[in-house]
């Protein structure tokens, strides 16, 4: 309950302060501060609920169990490592004049919000505050894409808007159908019938007609913002054009919030359709999200817009691992969801110090990091080999478990996913290759940059791929048992 | 007359079918409901809207796509294919105004359209507006409305939209001098 209470408290403390003290020298040392206080009350509330279970906290409003738990501590560590990292990063960019100082105050402030709009989104129990929660994820960050006020990042921030905008009004559709099916079994009192663990007791006699043009409707809106092709154009501009410190929470937390949004609504539609279909239709979305990423991942020549394609293909294949069903299965996607994560944040990290050593995003201005600076040069290199599911990283662990199941389950879809994972691979190692070796004329930043987040993710992705302690794999099982089924 | 005074009729018609639902009904919560939408659609977000216009010096003229008669025989499709759409949701319905959730689903179709065929920003705000105005019909023809906690999340979500659009299109004007959206077509997937 105090964990609870400390872990929304602070990120909305946090906003309200920087809101006032976000552009004073030591800003970004508050930002980290209270990021670091919410990963200790993740920490604490996870340790709760690894000790005694799930609990329903203030009239069964919030509802923690292992499924989200895990979430929300991947969600506290990577916020806060990214402050971290966005510490010297911003500094550089007031330092290069591409944002004024008094900017930074809209970017503190957002930061918290938009961690606090997610951990809301992952701990309510009520569907309906779960939407209002990730129209607020998108419009804390529409701002900091827009944050340098180039006409780029203007259009990838109104595309941003009205893709997301558009996309949530049919999730909200979707929570109103799911709230008319609910309440002719749960009564019309109004006060349960969109709670989850509710929802979940009587799943089995909602209305299937009903609930299936609701998760049509949920998985279009929530979908949208996982980036699911067809509708993921707005993805790699806002990732492009905005700071990198929010490319690295959009990629590394905001898709993942959204797929759970999904996650949860298939488990009810599941149960109360009795048959494979929300299932399928997870699995082709993420299969066409696989492959069409692949397909334009070659195309690409900016190295943030390559890295955000990646992000597409790496969500869609959670989708489809999700939509695979079945414990191992599931269990796959939720490894898969915390090593990208983890992965992909400190890969935008290294991306970030390599862009403004180079003065450009465009991969061809990039060249020979490892002389200019060897860390961000193997960072990027260390990075980008997880991030392609090489052994012995937590990617290719997570990558094998996924097809192995597909395999055994679907084996037509095995062609396709290999296919797109080759193509991808030859993309992204031949440009990241030429960028890390090879001659330079880098210039050399005025502020350090802090290196420590990226090789913390990448040892936890490593240890992760060699070996899943056997308490987190206990918890893994857990959150799959509760969403996979038997 | 000009849109944002249409969507701010749309938003008193809204208020006045709550109204009428909550006497039919004698649900108390929706008294409630009505208020807010009055407070906020009526009245506080034309305002803005219209505050946003005056100071950015925009003016009406609706530069369509499409021309009128073909967005017309689209717009009857759309209506047409919403009542099916509608028809399993009106069936199971047992609420006294269950037969205008097909109009809800209209209402949410058309405005999509309208954000598919205007060009204009501010034209593609309204039609986002008027979207969410359908789904809060339709969740009142459906349900009586949702749970009061929902809705003024949603209410709130929909302020700070606008509020964070009024910022967004000064930004826009600052630097392209107007707030036509074919500037905003640049970034293509070679740059």
């Amino acid at each position: 309950m105090i964990a609870l209470a400390f872990l929304l408290g602070l990120p909305a403390a946090g906003a309200i302060l920087l809101a006032f003290w976000g552009a004073r020298r030591h800003a970004p040392e508050i930002n980290a501060a209270f990021s670091l206080g919410t990963f200790l009350a993740a920490g604490a509330l996870t340790l709760r609920v690894i000790g005694h279970g799930s609990v329903l906290l203030w009239r069964e409003q919030f509802f923690i169990d292992a499924f989200n738990v895990f979430l929300v501590a991947l969600t506290a560590l990577v916020g806060l490592t990214t402050s971290l990292f966005s510490r010297p990063y911003m500094r550089v960019e007031v330092a290069h004049e591409r944002i004024t100082p008094g900017r930074l105050r809209l970017y503190h402030s957002m930061y918290q919000l938009f961690m606090l709009a997610m951990l809301l989104a992952l701990t309510t129990n009520n569907m309906g505050l779960l939407w209002v929660a990730m129209e607020g994820a998108t419009l804390s960050t529409v701002l900091l894409v827009t944050l340098y006020r180039t006409p780029q990042s203007l259009e990838a921030g109104w595309k941003y808007f009205i893709l997301c905008g558009v996309g949530i009004a049919q999730a909200l559709f979707g929570t109103i159908l799911l709230y008319f099916a609910a309440e002719r079994v749960l009564g019309a009192q109004g006060v349960t019938a969109l709670l989850w663990t509710h929802l979940d007791a009587v799943k089995s006699q909602l209305e299937p007609t009903v609930l299936s043009l609701a998760f049509v409707f949920l998985l279009v809106g929530y979908g949208t913002k996982v980036g699911l092709a067809p509708l993921h154009s707005w993805l790699p501009d806002a990732h492009a054009e905005g700071p990198t410190p929010i490319s690295a929470v959009l990629s590394g937390l905001l898709l993942n919030v959204a797929l759970y949004a999904v996650v949860r609504c298939k488990v009810l539609v599941e149960g109360s359709l009795r048959s494979a279909l929300p299932s399928r239709m997870l699995m082709g979305f993420g299969l066409l999200s696989v492959v069409i990423a692949a397909f334009l991942l070659v195309r690409q020549r900016d190295i943030k817009r390559l890295f955000a394609y990646s992000s597409i293909e790496h969500m869609g294949l959670a989708t489809f691992a999700f939509g695979l069903s079945g414990p191992v299965a599931t269990f796959a996607a939720l490894l898969h969801m915390t090593v990208h994560s983890l992965t992909k944040s400190s890969i935008f990290f290294t991306v970030g110090h390599a862009a403004q050593k180079a003065g450009s995003q465009v991969m061809d201005d990039i060249r020979g990091l490892i002389t200019l600076s060897p860390t961000v040069g193997w960072g990027l290199m260390l990075g980008t080999l997880a991030i392609l599911g090489l052994p012995p990283f937590g990617v290719f662990a997570s990558e094998f478990l996924i097809l192995t199941t597909a395999m055994r389950e679907q084996p037509w879809a095995i062609p396709i996913l290999l296919l797109a994972l080759g193509v991808a691979f030859a993309a992204i190692f031949g440009r990241v290759q030429s960028m890390v070796f090879g001659d330079t004329q880098g210039r050399r930043l005025p502020h350090a940059p802090a290196l420590l987040p990226v090789f913390a993710h990448l040892a936890i992705v490593l240890v992760l791929g060699l070996y899943i302690p056997p308490y987190l794999a206990e918890w893994y099982r857990a959150a799959a048992h509760l969403i996979g089924g038997h | 007359m000009s849109l944002v005074n249409l969507f701010a009729v749309q938003g008193a018609v809204l208020a006045a079918a709550t109204l009428l639902i909550a006497w039919r009904t004698g649900e108390g919560h929706l008294y409630f409901s009505a208020a807010l939408t009055i407070a906020l659609k009526v009245v506080c977000l034309p305002w803005l809207l219209h505050r946003l216009i005056r100071r950015l010096g925009v003016y009406w003229d609706t530069e369509p796509l499409l021309n009128l008669s073909g967005t017309m025989l689209i717009g009857i499709v759309v209506v047409v294919f919403a009542f099916g759409l509608a028809q399993p949701i009106t069936d199971l319905a047992s609420t006294a105004m269950r037969n205008a959730i097909g109009i809800a689903v209209a209402v949410v179709l058309l405005a999509f359209l309208m954000m598919i065929t205007r060009r204009k920003a501010m034209s593609q705000v309204i039609g986002f507006l008027a979207m969410e105005n359908g789904l809060f019909f339709g969740a009142m023809s459906a349900t009586y409305g949702m749970p009061m906690i929902v809705e003024l999340g949603v209410a709130l979500d929909v302020l700070v939209a606008v509020l964070v659009l009024g910022v967004f299109f000064f930004q826009i004007r600052e630097q392209f001098d107007s707030l036509d959206l074919h500037h905003l077509e640049r970034l293509s997937e070679h740059r």
